[in-house]
């Protein structure tokens, strides 16, 4: 998995600009992300890459629209410093994985191939032949980030 | 490890026997809340999820107080949504218009929350509850709408600041300035997704309604949640209000705060934070050369009955200055019939001021005291930003209800021992 890096407070502005917030479709949403910092972010993410991030990671507004953007695209895990508090619950709440590790975030560089593993919390970058720790998910966020989400997961459990 | 009083609770309500900060954890709820304006979307996404239960009927609280009595189609519509919805699952504490009162005025008075419990709301400032030992937070719609069928929700546990309060109140002092001057002190990201937790022997001089002002003000310094230990003066304000058996949470004695602040309240003066945030906090004395249009007395912050007391002494046999609107608001049907056998609505009426129903009205810009381009109005509301109470070029004051009602006497900011 590829890392595209980022610096500190990319905002949701800048995920997703709000131009384009009327839409509600996932893969318009994807087409647009992150293009008023990296204009062919598109282009360039394949399934399952990594976005790499500084401090305060999704900061601005509440918009839930930044992480189902990011998620659509293909990313299968932001790994920063710090997340701004309303996107970490959003991100979340919509299954997308996101780790904070300050180590890793400042270590891995753009275009580096990464690996995570989410029952250890161990990110390898394979490319300078390092890891890093994060703090692992729990069994039931793992549980909601594989079922789709909070509402996909509570879903769900009641459908049995 | 030692606990806060909110690790604690958090960890008593995920069932584990400790948490850590930066923990993510499930946690059962005692109770979930919505007003008019997020309840609808939480509806929405509780339909679409194809919901047909919720998890108790009674811990789930609608109050219809953002723009009630409806301003308009829009805010019918969504007060009518809320209604049917309360209907269907026979919730039993939804408050409409003649029962309801400001959601965390409300809640509070009525007994809904309790030392030692989880609550999350889907306003932001729910944070008000820690003022009676409750851990309470805010969240979004989407959460709200998962936490009415599933009860139970997710948290990432807060690390924490100890505040600790020591010195005596000086005259006029209450609660808000006490607030204002901590948001002055650290910033409006002063305690980032953090607990704000209060000790120290000066509590014994706040009133629960000086912590439930200040609780409710915790997020406007950027807290996840604040809280206060029980003692004497809460378990004073419970008596007669909660009847359901619940726990007090002190602080282990090996506690991990990442800092700690002191406020000594012999240094804490009237306070009024100017535009456009919160932590723009300056001396009530040194206002006199902002002239104003409009004073509003009321809010979540400060429409109790002890906050228009201390307005009503201040205006007793006094009048607004010629110019001035004074709109009081209390925050609870209790409080208007208080205030009225009180003598406080009469005070008020002989100051030249109206006095509406509850609601959150102008805090929010919403109706009943919009101001134009150009106006300044000194509030007993919690934001000050850009645009909050009207027209983006007008200004708000946050200051305690003795302070603006002594700066509408005065026609301009102004400290109450100015016009007493
Ligand atoms: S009074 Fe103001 S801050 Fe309080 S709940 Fe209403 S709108 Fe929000």
């Amino acid at each position: 998995m590829i890392a595209h890096k980022y610096g500190d407070h990319v905002d949701t502005d800048v995920i997703i600009p709000a131009r384009y917030l009327a839409s509600q479709d996932e893969k318009e949403l994807a087409s647009h992300c992150m293009e008023d910092i990296d204009k062919d972010f598109h282009k360039k993410v394949t399934n399952g890459d990594i976005i790499v991030a500084g401090l305060n990671f999704g900061c601005g507004s509440s918009r839930e629209h930044a992480p189902v953007a990011i998620k659509a695209s293909g990313i299968s895990c932001v790994i920063a410093k710090s997340f701004a508090r309303i996107f970490y619950r959003n991100a979340i709440n919509i299954g997308l994985a996101i780790l904070e590790c300050p180590e890793a975030a400042e270590d891995i560089s753009d275009g580096d191939k990464v690996s995570v593993n989410f029952d250890t919390g161990i990110i390898t970058n394979e490319t300078k032949n390092k890891t890093y720790h994060a703090e692992p998910f729990p069994e039931f966020i793992k549980q909601m980030i594989d079922d789709g989400g909070l509402m996909a997961s509570l879903r769900k459990k009641k459908n049995g | 490890m030692g606990m806060t009083m909110t690790q604690k609770i958090l960890a008593k309500h995920a069932g584990l026997p400790e948490v850590h900060a930066g923990q993510l954890i499930q946690a059962r709820l005692d109770l979930v809340l919505g007003n008019d304006i997020t309840s609808p979307v939480a509806i929405n996404e509780f339909n679409a999820a194809g919901f047909d239960e919720v998890f108790d009927k009674s811990k789930i609280v609608m109050v219809m107080d953002h723009f009630t009595p409806n301003k308009d189609i829009k805010s019918a519509t969504q007060c009518k949504q809320c209604r049917t919805f309360a209907k269907r699952f026979g919730l039993e504490h939804f408050y409409d218009v003649g029962t309801m009162g400001i959601e965390h005025a409300l809640l509070p008075e009525q007994g809904l929350v309790a030392p030692g419990e989880a609550i999350i709301g889907a306003d932001s400032h729910t944070c008000t509850y820690g003022a009676v030992n409750a851990f309470s937070t805010g969240v979004g719609s989407t959460d709200m709408g998962a936490a009415m069928s599933a009860g139970y929700t997710w948290f990432k546990v807060p690390a924490a600041i100890r505040v600790n309060i020591t010195g005596k109140k000086r005259p006029y002092v209450s609660g808000k300035d006490v607030i204002l001057y901590l948001i002055g002190k650290i910033g409006v990201d002063g305690a980032l997704y953090k607990s704000l937790e209060f000790s120290g022997e000066g509590l014994k001089e706040l009133t629960i309604s000086d912590r439930l002002t200040i609780a409710n003000m915790a997020i406007e310094a950027g807290a996840k949640n604040g809280i206060f230990p029980v003692d004497d003066i809460t378990r004073e304000f419970l008596k007669g209000r909660v009847s359901r058996e619940w726990t007090a949470y002190d602080p282990d004695p090996d506690a991990e705060y990442e800092s700690e602040i002191a406020i000594n309240l012999d240094d804490v003066d009237c306070t009024v934070s100017y535009p456009h945030l919160p932590e723009n906090a300056k001396p009530a004395r040194e206002g006199k050369n902002i002239a104003i249009d409009q004073i509003v007395i009321g809010s979540c912050t400060n429409g109790r009955i002890d906050d228009l007391k201390a307005a009503a002494e201040i205006m007793k046999g006094r009048h607004l200055a010629d110019g001035v609107r004074g709109i009081i608001i209390p925050a609870t049907q209790t409080v208007y019939r208080e205030a009225i056998k009180l003598g406080y609505v009469d005070v008020f009426l002989d100051a030249g001021c109206v006095v509406s129903t509850p609601t959150c009205g102008p805090c929010l810009g919403g109706h009943m005291g919009v101001l134009a381009a150009g106006e300044k109005c000194v509030s007993t509301t919690n934001r000050n930003f850009v645009g909050r109470m009207g027209h983006v070029d007008s200004e708000v004051y946050l200051a305690s209800p003795a302070v603006a009602a002594a700066s509408g006497i005065a026609g301009h900011i102004a400290h109450p021992e100015e016009v007493m």
